[in-house]
């Protein structure tokens, strides 16, 4: 692994580990973006150009920009003392442990450790992508399509104003 | 002879990176690129204020700054100076942390755009398979600057100034995008460079067959100027900063060497997103007129750059400021429908490329023309009569 | 250790990252970003396979990824309405105060 992917990994795994420990939401949701800009490199490294430039677009461009928004709106009253956390978290984050010991331990002991390396460099090509997309994949292009706009619409009726609730003077 | 100028700058690079030891090439050749592409469009930034304000004051009716050294040509060194020493204030409630870092998150992906943009033949940063996604992506990181600038500043005007700018972004993003998407379809390309190539050759030996002559193209050409207009905050689109509302949205507690940087920034991007147009529909670095072919590529993108900004100048200082409601209307539907509309029109547009028999040519450019200025002028009357888009009467005071 | 394999680890982290969040967080909101994470880190896993797996031309796994990241779009915009939606009616984006089914 080169110093590109390890500077990447590291900006990648500290956003994220810094998203989910913070205190001030805001700060999270920022973290969390610089995460995904780390992750968008590592897709950079490994030659998927289209992904990496369409992850920064919908996770930074829309995602990031809707976590800060919801963070905004749900503004949590203020209660004194009160913990970020779910009380007894000691569970939680031992179940996390064990999970990702299990993973890493699984990966390293895995066939893949002595698969060999790539042998070209296969940088995905946009018109390969746009031709598999409109050929191949096209039934999921459609019915991704269809999923898209139901869950605009759905997203728009949720936070609509209840009917019956008073409109502000 | 017209190589010599034409390769000017490419030789010039390849002069310098090959006089370098071996082991400095790798590093040297972006360094340079991005070293020259800082300082050109550094100094047409200062270039720029000053024919703005110049030019502002024109149409105003005074003679704007002619302090400075001849003229007030010394104008962009005096400001420069006066934004270096300005104390440079921090709110005392302020997150620290994120009001230092929001101008350099606003500056950075601003200044990475330029890496896919062709300046002129052979002159590119990086030629990605993805440029104009690259391009979009890098747009989409300003608007978490923007929140940032806002929501650091805890203070209610730059918050709200903060959340008009994002709403104003991100509706205005969608008509810029696809109005991109025609060029992309008909090119089968997402490079800027195959997309400028894909724009060499001339209509009749003598007209470039630049994108921006097809209906669909100068439609489309016509929605990424305004919602580029809107993208960059300008007015008549710079609701997030109205000064006489919001005082200056997200930069009400930015002063001093902050404030120039997100000012820099700003000119910037308007750059970046008029050399993108440039680049996608006037045909990038070729001549307008197969006569006018003997000048560098070069001279002909800076030449179309110093129009746009001269044409952003002149509609600052024409159109009054757009109304908030007006505004996100405006974008979701009216430019929306219609850039949708437009794609089937440059579909067809491509369909009837086959077309062989006398009059071809002009039935389609009118038949495709008509495509899009009937539901054009249906959907604008639409909107004027039902959603009040129209001229208001006032009533005065009797 | 193969390239590969780092990928895989760097993935597993991220995952486990996500995973502790989504256990350890009251805030709904957190606990959205924390199910992002774990699908960035299939994600990753998807495109580290289709690089290194034996067939890259066929662009599977870049498909995946790009389908995954567009679901998780509509995912987080459904997500977040919801949670708008829940903070309306019990004033709180705490998950553990929003424990009646009742409204």
């Amino acid at each position: 692994m080169n110093t590109a992917l390890l500077i990447f990994s590291t900006i990648t795994l500290a956003g994220a580990a810094a998203a989910m420990t913070l205190r001030n939401l805001i700060h999270c949701a920022l973290a969390g973006a610089v995460a995904f800009l780390g992750l968008a490199g590592l897709f950079l490294g490994l030659g998927a150009e289209f992904v990496a430039f369409g992850q920064v677009l919908v996770y930074v461009g829309a995602v990031a920009i809707l976590i800060v928004i919801a963070v905004l709106l749900t503004r949590p009253a203020r209660v004194a003392g009160e913990s970020p956390r779910v009380e007894p978290w000691l569970p939680g984050v031992g179940i996390g442990v064990l999970v990702t010991g299990a993973l890493v331990a699984m990966v390293k002991a895995s066939l893949v450790a002595r698969s060999p390396e790539a042998v070209s460099s296969p940088a995905a090509p946009v018109k390969a992508i746009g031709e598999q997309l409109m050929t191949t994949y096209v039934l999921p292009l459609e019915v991704l399509g269809l999923l898209l706009t139901a869950a605009l619409i759905g997203a728009v009726l949720l936070a609509l104003r209840d009917p019956g609730e008073a409109r502000r003077p | 002879m017209f190589e010599l100028f034409d390769q000017l700058f490419v030789n010039l690079k390849h002069a310098v990176v090959g006089a370098l030891p071996e082991g400095w090439q790798v590093l040297a050749s972006p360094l340079i690129s991005a070293a020259a592409i800082l300082g050109v469009f550094a100094s047409l930034f200062a270039l720029t204020v000053l024919v703005e304000r110049k030019g502002l004051g024109r149409i105003q009716n005074r003679p704007g700054p002619n302090r400075v050294g001849p003229a007030g040509l010394l104008q962009p060194l005096a400001d420069f100076i006066k934004a270096l020493t300005k104390e440079d204030i921090v709110p005392v409630s302020a997150d620290k942390v994120l009001h230092f870092l929001a101008p350099v998150v606003m500056l950075a992906p601003v200044l990475l755009a330029y890496a896919v943009l062709p300046f002129g033949r052979n002159m590119v940063a990086v030629d990605f398979d993805a440029g104009l996604l690259f391009f979009f992506a890098a747009g989409a990181c300003v608007e978490l600057a923007v929140f940032m600038a806002g929501w650091s500043s805890h203070n209610k005007f730059s918050l709200l100034g903060a959340m008009r700018a994002i709403a104003q972004m991100i509706s205005y993003e969608l008509p810029l995008i696809l109005a991109t998407l025609g060029v992309v379809m008909l090119v089968g390309s997402l490079s800027l460079v195959d997309i400028v190539a894909s724009q060499a050759g001339h209509h009749w030996g003598w007209l470039a067959r630049w994108w921006v002559f097809t209906p669909w193209g100068l439609a489309a050409f016509v929605i990424f100027l305004i919602a580029a207009t809107a993208e960059s905050n300008r007015a008549p689109f710079d609701l997030p900063e109205g000064e006489a509302e919001l005082v200056a949205g997200h930069l009400v507690e930015y002063s001093g060497f902050k404030y120039a940087i997100f000012f820099i920034a700003e000119y910037l991007g308007l750059f970046a997103v008029s050399a993108l147009a440039i680049t996608l529909f006037l045909g990038g670095w070729h001549a307008p007129v197969a006569a006018l072919d003997w000048l560098p590529s070069w001279f002909w993108f800076g030449a179309k750059l110093a129009g746009f900004i001269v044409f952003f100048i002149w509609v600052r200082g024409t159109l009054p400021r757009v109304r908030v409601d007006h505004l996100m209307g405006f974008a979701w539907k009216f430019l929306l429908p219609l850039v949708l509309w437009n794609l089937v029109v440059a579909a067809v547009w491509w369909y009837s490329r086959g077309w062989a028999f006398a009059g071809a040519g002009i039935l389609r450019w009118v038949g495709c023309a008509a495509m899009i200025l009937i539901p054009y002028s249906l959907l604008g009357r639409a909107l004027y009569t039902r959603h009040g888009l129209g001229p208001r009467t006032y009533r005065l005071a009797a | 250790m193969s390239t590969l394999q780092s990928f895989l680890i760097v993935s597993a982290l991220l995952f486990g990252i996500g995973l502790t969040g989504v256990l350890t967080r009251r805030n709904a909101i957190l606990v959205l970003l924390g199910i992002e994470f774990m699908l960035n880190a299939a994600n990753l896993n998807f495109i580290a396979f289709w690089r290194f797996g034996p067939n890259p031309e066929a662009l599977t796994g870049v498909m995946f990824a790009l389908f995954a990241i567009a679901v998780a779009a509509a995912e987080a915009a459904v997500g977040l309405a919801l949670v708008i939606a829940i903070y309306r009616h019990a004033r709180t984006a705490n998950l553990d105060a929003v424990e009646e089914l009742k409204g």
